[in-house]
C-alpha cells in the first residue's frame, strides 16, 4: 500500500533550514493498522501531509497503491486524494455552514457523483458510525464524539485505500477517545488499511505495531 | 450545479454581509439604469415636441433695425417659392387681458396673419380663424386658445364675446381645438390677433420672424434654399451678413438630440463609477472571504478539491453576487422609473437594452473582481491551508 524509499523534506524556518525528513523509508502493507508515534516537533506531520498527498517530499520515492507520486501535478495529487485517502484530523476539521450529511458528501461532491447515489452513500457511512439519526445536524449541534464520527464517516464515504487519522482522539476526553478507537479498531477489522498519527504511547500500542520517528528519521519499529 | 448550490450556501450563511455587498452593485446597477432612462426620456419628450411643432416648420428671423425690407406683401410673396406652403409673419407680446371681472394674464398674444393655423397644425374647436380683410381693416379680433377663453369666459362658447387689452375691445371670432402642452411652452394659452393690429399695440413697427411651413417634411431643404436666396435677393446692399437667419425644426431636432444624448452619456458615466466602485466592494469582500476561510479551503483540497473546484466555487460565489445584485438593482429602478415619470412629467421606459447591458456588466464585474480573490483561494497550498487557524 504505502513505500517509502529515502524520503527526505526540509523547511525554512525563520531563516533557518529544518531537516523535517532524514532519509526516511518504510513499507505498510494492505490491510494494516499502523501507528507512527513521535513527540511534537519530531516531523511526524510533515510525514503524514506526505503520506497524505497533500505535500511532495525534496527527494526520495513515495508509492501510494503502486503510483509514483512524486511525478504527479496539483490536480493528479487532489483526485488521488479524492479517491485513495480517507482524512481524520484531530481538530474534526468539518465545515460549520454544513449539516453531518452534507459534510460526509463533500468528497463525492469532488468525485463528481451523482445526487442520489452520493446521499446514498453518505447515509450509509454515518449509519456505519452510528450517527443514522444526526444527519441534519450541523457540527456546533454535535459533541465532539459525534463531530469525529462524522469526520471519519467523511473519511470512510469514498471509499479509499487507505485511512489517514491525525490525532484523532486529541480533542476528545478518555472515555470518548476510547470509543473512537474501538471504531478504528472495528474499521480494520473489515480489511481498511488504517495509518494513525500520535504522540500517545498508550493510542499507539492498540495498533498492529508502531512506527517511532524523532528528529526526522525512523527509530524503531515496535510490534504491537 | 453544485457549486451555485454551495454558493448560495455561503452567501445565505451570512446574510447581511451579503446584503451589503450586493447593495454596491444594488445601487450601481439602479443608478445607471435610472439615470439613463431619464435621459433617453429627456431625449424622446424633446424630439416628440419638435415632432408635435411640425418638422416641415421653418422660421426666418430678420435682425435689421432699419430699411427692414420684409413686409406682409413680402410676406405673401413668400407663399409662392418653391418647397414653399405657407409664410405668416409672427409677433408676441403679453399682458392682462379682462372680460367683465375676469382676469388673464397669462396669455401669449400673437399677432400674425391668415394661415398661422396651418403652418402650426392648429384647427378650430368653434367660429372661424383670422381672414386677410381682419389683417387688411385692422379689425380687433381674436382667436383664443381653450385655457384663455375658459379664464376669461368661464367656457370655451366664448364665440361673439369681447375683452379688452391695453383698453382696446376686442371681438372673440374663433377657438382653437385643445393643443397641450410642449416644449414651448403652453398652447392653449394663446391669443391669436391681425398682424397689423399688433403692430400698432405692440408698438413694434415691421417684421422680425416669419413662420414658414414647407410643402412637406421632404421639401423642408429646398424651401429653405428658395427662402435664402429669396432673402438674399433683398439683403442685397444690406451692411451686415447677419442681417437674417433661417432655422428648421429639422436641424433643431438634431443639435437638441446630440445634446441630451451627451446628457444621457454623462449621467450613465457618472453611474458607471459607482458601478465600479461596488465591484470593488465585491472584490474585498472575497478577499475577507478567502482569508476568513482558509482553513475551509484546506479542508476541501484535502478530502480531494482541485484548484479548478475552489476556483469555481468562490467566482460563482461572486458571480451569484453579483448577478443578484444586478436583478435587484433593475427591480429598484422599475420602481423608481414609475415613480420619477409623473414628478419628471415625462414617460420613462427602460429600454430592454439598457436593462441587459446593465445585468451583464454587472456579471462581467462579478467576474472581473471575483477572479482574483477565487484565484488566490485556489493558489493555497492545502498543509498551510490546513494549518491556519
Amino acid at each position: 500500500m504505502i513505500h517509502m524509499q529515502d524520503i527526505n523534506k526540509c523547511y525554512q524556518l525563520g531563516g533557518e533550514k529544518v531537516h523535517a525528513l532524514n532519509q526516511v523509508s518504510f513499507d505498510i502493507d494492505d490491510g494494516e493498522y499502523v501507528a507512527i508515534i513521535g513527540p511534537s516537533g519530531s516531523g511526524k506531520s510533515t510525514l503524514m501531509n506526505i503520506i497524505g498527498c497533500l505535500d511532495v517530499q525534496d527527494s526520495g520515492t513515495y508509492r501510494l497503491a503502486g503510483t509514483d507520486t512524486s511525478k504527479y501535478s496539483n490536480r493528479q495529487l487532489a483526485r488521488l486524494r479524492s479517491t485513495h485517502i480517507g482524512f481524520i484530523f484531530q481538530g474534526f476539521n468539518l465545515l460549520g455552514r454544513l449539516n453531518a450529511l452534507e459534510n460526509v458528501e463533500l468528497p463525492l461532491i469532488y468525485q463528481g457523483i451523482g445526487r442520489r447515489q452520493r446521499r446514498r452513500q453518505a447515509e450509509e457511512a454515518l449509519d456505519s458510525v452510528g450517527l443514522s439519526d444526526r444527519m441534519k445536524h450541523r457540527p456546533a449541534q454535535l459533541s465532539g464524539g459525534q463531530q469525529q464520527r462524522v469526520a471519519i464517516a467523511r473519511a470512510l464515504v469514498a471509499k479509499p485505500h487507505l485511512i489517514l487519522a491525525d490525532e484523532p482522539t486529541g480533542n476528545l476526553d478518555t472515555a470518548t477517545g476510547a470509543e473512537i478507537m474501538g471504531l478504528f479498531e472495528q474499521l480494520h477489522h473489515q480489511g481498511n488499511t488504517i495509518v494513525l498519527i500520535t504522540h500517545d504511547q498508550g493510542i499507539a500500542a492498540r495498533a498492529q505495531r508502531a512506527l517511532r520517528i524523532v528528529d526526522g528519521k525512523i527509530q524503531q519499529v515496535e510490534e504491537g | 450545479m453544485n457549486s451555485i448550490q454551495m454558493a448560495f450556501k455561503s452567501i445565505l450563511g451570512n446574510k447581511m454581509r451579503s446584503f451589503l455587498t450586493m447593495l454596491g452593485i444594488i445601487i450601481g446597477v439602479a443608478s445607471v439604469v435610472v439615470l439613463v432612462s431619464i435621459g433617453q426620456g429627456a431625449n424622446q419628450s424633446v424630439s416628440d415636441s419638435i415632432q408635435k411643432m411640425g418638422t416641415n416648420l421653418l422660421s426666418v428671423n430678420i435682425n435689421m433695425r432699419r430699411n427692414n425690407p420684409i413686409t406682409l406683401q413680402r410676406v405673401n410673396e413668400m407663399r409662392s417659392l418653391e418647397g414653399v406652403a405657407q409664410a405668416s409673419p409672427f409677433s408676441m407680446s403679453s399682458g392682462t387681458l379682462k372680460a367683465g371681472l375676469q382676469q388673464y394674464e397669462d396669455g401669449s398674444i400673437i399677432a400674425t396673419t391668415p394661415g398661422y393655423d396651418v403652418i402650426r397644425n392648429y384647427s378650430l374647436a368653434l367660429g372661424r380663424f383670422l381672414t386677410e380683410p381682419d389683417v387688411n381693416n385692422r379689425n380687433f379680433v381674436a382667436v383664443l386658445g381653450q385655457e384663455a377663453a375658459e379664464e376669461l369666459f368661464g367656457s370655451i362658447h366664448a364665440v361673439g364675446e369681447t375683452f379688452t387689452w391695453k383698453g382696446y375691445p376686442f371681438t372673440v371670432v374663433g377657438i382653437l381645438n385643445e393643443i397641450g402642452t410642449s416644449m414651448a411652452g403652453s398652447g392653449d394659452n394663446l391669443i391669436l390677433i391681425p398682424y397689423t393690429v399688433g403692430e400698432r399695440l405692440f408698438q413694434r413697427k415691421g417684421i422680425n420672424s416669419v413662420y414658414v411651413s414647407a410643402t412637406s417634411a421632404e421639401d423642408v431643404d429646398v424651401a429653405q434654399e428658395s427662402l435664402t436666396s429669396y432673402m438674399d435677393a433683398l439683403m442685397v446692399g444690406a451692411s451686415s451678413s447677419t442681417t437674417y437667419r433661417i432655422y428648421n425644426q429639422t436641424t433643431a431636432l438634431e443639435t437638441l438630440t446630440s445634446a441630451t444624448n451627451t446628457l444621457t452619456l454623462m449621467l450613465g458615466g457618472i453611474a458607471a463609477i459607482s458601478l465600479l466602485v461596488g465591484g470593488i466592494g465585491i472584490m474585498n469582500i472575497m478577499l475577507v472571504s478567502v482569508s476568513e476561510r482558509t482553513r475551509e479551503i484546506g479542508i476541501r483540497k484535502a478530502i480531494g478539491a482541485t484548484r479548478g473546484n475552489i476556483l469555481s466555487q468562490f467566482l460563482v460565489e461572486a458571480l451569484v453576487v453579483s448577478l443578484i445584485g444586478g436583478l435587484l438593482g433593475l427591480g429598484i429602478s422599475v420602481l423608481a422609473t414609475h415613480l420619477l415619470s409623473p414628478v419628471l412629467g415625462m414617460t420613462l421606459t427602460i429600454s430592454p437594452f439598457i436593462a441587459a447591458v446593465a445585468v451583464v456588466f454587472s456579471l462581467t464585474i462579478g467576474i472581473v473582481f471575483g477572479l482574483y480573490p477565487a484565484n488566490k483561494a485556489s493558489k493555497l497550498l492545502p498543509v498551510l491551508a490546513l494549518r491556519h487557524e
